[in-house]
């Protein structure tokens, strides 16, 4: 996969002197590894009859925290896709409130049950609620930075999406308008290279989505999104002009999405069995653990006792999320409107 | 008081909100340097800067998409489209995202914004600056629809809009925007509760109701109707999403007749929601079948005058309904 970087207009930055400390990225790790097994279990209960739907982020975790760690959750705004748990994970979601969600639970923070799993949302969290139509997240973030301009607080809003929801107007007209307003606002693609059954090749024509940047006037970087630090610098470079007021970038991760779309796909119906083999051997986490295990950061021990740790977690999260009351059918018809 | 005109009474309002709340934001196509291709945002963008009264690129669903983000960070955006005719590229983000954010969040984000429009016909705009959209919307939980037929009323009610905790899509009949002046109230005593029709006419023999253009038509109509001792009870709905029912109901019990009058086409009409609805609630008080006088079923409103005129309804062929509904 390369990691080339496609800029226009600007030189690409310095390795990151990012900050990044063993701590950081211990926590991070973790939160990959979080969503991970969330994830395995959903995947049983699915199989169990006790989970209706799952979209999986297999392949996509490390991408995801990578770029939320270079941001500040409580302070920014986030606006996430279907495919962000471990996104989720890292703006501060618990397990036990994605599994609340997944069981359609009363408690589920995002909509109390009433919104597929995938479709976060935590107002104090800045977590922005989400629907499960492809794309009009992008113009949303577009004004959502529009007004973090007007605040001028240096914060500023994170928007993902994948390949596919390029190729919706909404994202040229959010990253226009974006663009022609300086907006602090980062749009980050997680590009898998399928969309359903759909291949990159017939969603974009050219190398990729980072290109577009130029056509907006706006800087478009590419990189590995199984590379940690490669993602984090890419984005906290993108922070440093949204909060210095030098507007938004498109930042284009490559990834590779290791489940069918969603459990209501197959993809062996449309995919070449040699290469969802090959693809099966770029587990993102093997290589990250790898990167920090290299510096220094990670032994076999700490990995397996955060890993046992998060098992547990999860245990934990499951139950009390199976337990949970499911929501009253008598709220139905509340928040339609404020009075109701 | 001052005398002013129904666009004259929007450009009021949005002075006033602007001047009173620093929240409320403007932005749309051509609404900043050139005020708005009907003057309905004239003179803002000199009073309140290009950042509160903001032109946008020509894009739809971006102005809405923009708005939604505004409004969730707490900025009041009153978004223009400009002819309802051309909301429908923004209709995703009204319908699947603004109407739903309260509900989808289980009441955690609420998007109150509003977005105003032109709408409906009889001013040689043809098929793409004619049309009512008002359907499309009233039947979207989570939206507000309101639809005022006089200056007076666009002004409380837009004011009324801005302040509202939810999002509205204010329709007003372009073919109205300078028919008449009226005096008005200025401040807080210009407001008008949404959610309250207007008992336009006195009427003891029939209902007839209606809403935007064909307020003023169906009062002529009822004029006629009454040399002919028909005596019809005209109401305006002014809001459509919530809509009066108790005001229509207690008038229907009344006269024991309805029509329905509206501009859009027949089909599926905002007016066959009010039928169906009054048909149900009054059953024992009526003594005619309950009737709606609407425009025909084709695409939109052509352009040339005679086809304009054909689609268009006026005070005889209102009249014409009313009398049959009358002499049943
Ligand atoms: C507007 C819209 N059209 C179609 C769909 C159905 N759909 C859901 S996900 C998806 C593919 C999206 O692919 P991409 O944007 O590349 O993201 P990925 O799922 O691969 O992460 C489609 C077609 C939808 N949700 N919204």
């Amino acid at each position: 996969m390369a990691s080339g970087l496609v800029w226009s207009g600007r030189m690409p930055p310095s390795p990151d002197p990012s900050g990044l400390t063993q701590e950081i990225l211990l926590r991070a790790y973790a939160s990959v590894l979080r969503a991970r097994a969330l994830d395995d279990r959903r995947f049983v209960l699915n199989r169990a009859g006790k989970l209706a739907f799952i979209i999986s982020p297999r392949g996509h975790e490390v991408a995801q925290v990578a770029a939320i760690t270079a941001l500040e959750p409580g302070r920014d705004r986030f606006c996430l896709y279907y495919r962000n748990f471990a996104a989720a994970l890292a703006c501060g979601f618990t397990p036990e409130e994605l599994m609340l969600s997944a069981f359609a639970r009363a408690a589920d923070p995002s909509s109390g049950g009433r919104q597929t799993p995938g479709n976060f949302g935590s107002r104090r969290r800045g977590v922005v609620i989400g629907s499960s139509t492809v794309g009009p997240q992008i113009p949303k973030a577009a004004g959502i930075g529009l007004a973090l301009k007007w605040k001028g607080e240096g914060a500023l809003c994170y928007v993902s999406f994948g390949e596919g929801a390029t190729s919706q107007g909404d994202f040229h007209e959010g990253v226009n308008f974006a663009a022609l307003h300086r907006c602090p606002v980062i749009f980050f693609c997680e590009n898998n290279h399928w969309a359903i059954s759909v291949p990159q090749e017939l969603q974009v024509a050219g190398p990729g989505v980072a290109e577009r940047a130029a056509g907006y006037g706006i800087p478009g970087t590419r990189v590995a999104g199984d590379d940690f630090f490669a993602v984090h610098a890419a984005v906290a470079e993108a922070a440093r002009r949204a909060r210095a007021g030098e507007g938004p970038s498109l930042i284009e991760a490559q990834v590779y999405r290791l489940q069918s779309h969603s459990t209501d796909d197959d993809q062996r119906a449309y995919r070449d069995p040699v290469e969802l083999a090959n693809e099966a051997g770029k587990d993102p986490i093997p290589k990250m653990r790898q990167d920090l295990i290299a510096r220094g950061w990670l032994t076999d021990e700490v990995d397996e006792q955060l890993r046992r740790e998060v098992g547990e977690e999860v245990d934990r999260a499951t139950e009390a999320a199976e337990a949970a009351p499911e929501p009253d059918a008598s709220t139905l018809t509340r928040h339609v409107y404020a009075d109701a | 008081m001052p005398e002013r005109t129904l666009v004259q009474a929007v450009r009021d309002a949005l002075f006033e909100e602007m001047a009173r709340d620093p929240r409320v934001c403007v932005l749309g196509e051509d609404v900043g340097r050139k005020g708005g291709v009907f003057k309905a945002t004239e003179g803002l963008q000199k009073q309140f800067g290009p950042e509160r009264v903001l032109d946008t690129p020509l894009a739809e669903s971006s102005i809405a998409g923009v708005a939604q983000g505004l409004a969730l960070e707490g900025f009041i955006p009153v978004a223009e489209m400009q002819f309802a005719d051309y909301s429908f590229p923004a209709f995703n983000q009204i319908v699947n995202e603004i109407a739903k954010v309260r509900y989808r969040s289980n009441g955690d984000f609420s998007c109150p914004l509003v977005i105003r429009a032109p709408t409906g016909g009889g001013v040689r705009g043809a098929l793409y600056h004619s049309q009512s959209v008002e359907a499309f919307y009233a039947h979207v939980p989570g939206l507000k629809v309101v639809l005022p037929s006089t200056p007076a009323d666009a002004k409380g009610l837009l004011k009324a809009s801005i302040r509202d905790p939810d999002p509205v899509i204010f329709l007003e009949p372009k073919k109205l925007y300078r028919a008449v002046r009226a005096e008005m109230a200025e401040g807080e005593a210009a407001l008008l509760p949404l959610g309250q029709a207007a008992v336009a006419r006195r009427g003891e023999h029939l209902t007839a109701i209606t809403y935007g253009y064909l307020r003023a038509v169906t009062i002529e109509a009822a004029e006629r109707l009454a040399a002919e001792d028909i005596s019809v009870e005209v109401i305006d709905l002014r809001t459509l999403r919530p809509w009066d029912m108790e005001t229509c109901a207690h008038s229907v019990e009344k006269t024991g007749r309805l029509a329905v009058i509206y501009e859009a086409n027949r089909t599926g009409g905002f007016g066959a929601e009010v039928a169906a609805e009054l048909a149900e609630r009054c059953f024992a008080s009526l003594d005619a079948p309950v009737t709606r006088i609407a425009s025909p079923d084709v695409p939109a409103m052509p352009f040339s005058p005679a086809l304009e005129h054909a689609f268009m309804l006026n005070p005889d062929r209102v009249a014409e309904g009313l009398r049959r509904v009358a002499r049943y």
